[in-house]
């Protein structure tokens, strides 16, 4: 399986079965369109008769010629052999985990998927005793892994800052005994941040993420203070400092792009001049009746702006400055394995939530969901029909997926937005 | 050759041989987290 594209003066090949990624020439990319596999060593007539008139057979033949020999190579129309892979990594241990440490906020964004905070369970803040049980919990069950992950999470964690500081160091107690390591994260919306608070993220955590929309207007008009009032100017002075700091190292600005601003390269830019050089801007989820969600209709739209963005980060770079926009780091060589790729996030099955009162479930997203509950970190017990399910959640079991050119790079996508579309 | 020019390795297959470790970070790909898309991730390895 091969995509091709033109895209900025490039014509691009993704062999989708080797990973290679080719740049080839005018002659070539027409030539491409018109081969299927499985390759012969002659360029057929069929082909030269359909390019006749615009390049002699010589300059047809050699074109051709050196397609057949990346096929030779494998490195083109290269055999899908994923699936025998498919089950390994069904029995992970759990080694990620999201604590959602507060489930209330002091923002109403329209936009929460956790129904402003509290996951229509009310508002509730995780004590120690469920933090401790919860890490006890991930020392147990990561059985052999030795790099674990916690990421403090709500609601917004800075309102139980203090559990959040005790989790962490009964973690790191841990970590000799056990042999583990433990790579800390937290998501805030910044508004509680203070001097000591970012000091300590500086210090404890190996990423932080910060939420802001981009633009004012765009960041007021749906992130919003109880009072109804926008937390730009509150927050984004507050993240400055933050990342200077932390010397511009591993953290995300992120953001998330509705209805309202489809034009978010702008919001991008923002935050670029705003001095942030990490950045993450994504869609919207959530009510199709809402007036911010997107729709079918909005995604070419979104498509080119996309290629806006991708514009404005080359001609950034090209002035001595640029930055990283998430969606658009691929590693070509150093990425993960092909078996990583195969199932994406893992929640389920390596990664598990767990709520203020010590419930665990799939994922943040699954959160609330009665029938998703997957055990409690106090009784130590999973459910592992559940896990099994998660674990088989992979690109060769979805239909759509498996003769998807984009499955190694999307990994079949977020299990929690496709419950509610599969069978549709 | 003169009218292709590969950018990578292309070693896709070779990492499923000698993949599958798990020692990588999880990798949520929704909007809400920004924890990963799987391909932008490192291999611990
Ligand atoms: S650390 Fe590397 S080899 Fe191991 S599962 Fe992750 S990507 Fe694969
Ligand atoms: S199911 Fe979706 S939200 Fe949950 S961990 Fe996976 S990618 Fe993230």
């Amino acid at each position: 399986m091969i995509h091709r594209y033109s895209l900025n003066g490039y014509n691009i090949v993704l062999d989708v079965h080797s990973g290679g990624i080719h740049i080839i020439d005018d002659i070539t990319y027409e030539v491409l369109g018109l081969v299927s596999p499985p390759m012969s060593s002659i360029c057929s007539q069929r082909i030269l008769d359909a390019l006749g008139n615009r390049y002699s057979n010589q300059q047809i033949i050699e074109a051709y010629s050196e397609l057949y020999e990346l096929f030779e190579q494998d490195l083109l129309f290269s055999k899908d052999d994923y699936e025998q892979f498919a089950n390994q990594m069904v029995a992970s241990p759990v080694k990620a985990m999201c604590l959602n440490i507060a489930h209330d906020c002091n923002l109403r964004c329209e936009y929460c998927f956790a129904s402003t905070g509290d996951f229509g369970q009310g508002r509730r803040l995780m004590d120690f005793e469920t933090g401790k049980a919860a890490v006890d919990f991930l020392l147990e069950h990561s059985k052999g892994r030795k790099n674990l992950e916690m990421d403090f999470f709500g609601g917004e964690p800075l309102m139980n800052f203090d559990v959040v500081k005790q989790i962490v160091e009964y973690a790191r107690s841990k970590e000799k005994e056990y042999n583990k390591n433990f790579r800390f994260t937290i998501t805030t919306n910044g508004l509680l941040l203070t001097e000591d608070k970012m000091d300590y993220i500086n210090k404890q955590m190996s990423n932080v993420v910060l939420s802001l929309d981009g633009r004012k207007e765009i960041n007021d008009k749906l992130r919003k203070r109880v009072d109804g009032t926008g937390c730009y100017d509150t927050i984004v002075l507050k993240y400055k400092q933050l990342v200077d700091k932390r010397g511009h190292d591993n953290y995300y600005v992120r953001g998330t792009f509705t209805k309202h601003n489809l034009d978010f390269s702008k919001d991008v830019q923002h935050l670029n001049e705003l001095g942030f050089d990490q950045l993450s801007v994504e869609p919207v989820v959530g009510d199709p009746s809402k007036g911010f969600a997107i729709s079918k209709n909005d995604l070419p739209r979104i498509f080119d702006e996309y290629e806006n963005l991708a514009q404005q980060i080359i001609e950034s770079k090209q002035q001595g400055k640029g930055f990283n926009f998430f969606h658009f780091m691929l590693d070509l060589d150093q990425g993960p394995c092909a078996i990583k790729r195969l199932r994406g996030c893992g929640c389920g099955n390596e990664y598990v939530a767990v709520t203020p009162d010590g419930d665990i479930y799939p994922c943040h997203q699954f959160v609330g969901m009665e029938e998703w509950k997957m055990g409690t970190v106090y009784e130590g017990k999973l459910d592992f029909a559940k896990k099994d399910r998660f674990s088989k959640a992979h690109v060769y079991e979805k239909e759509k997926c498996k003769d998807c050119w984009a499955k190694f790079y999307c990994s079949g996508g977020c299990n929690a937005n496709n419950f509610p579309l599969a069978n549709k | 050759m003169k009218h292709i020019k590969t950018l990578n390795k292309a070693n896709l297959k070779k990492t499923a041989a000698k993949g599958g470790c798990g020692e990588c970070q999880a990798s949520c790909q929704s909007a809400c987290k920004t924890s990963c898309t799987v391909a932008n991730q490192k291999c611990e390895k």
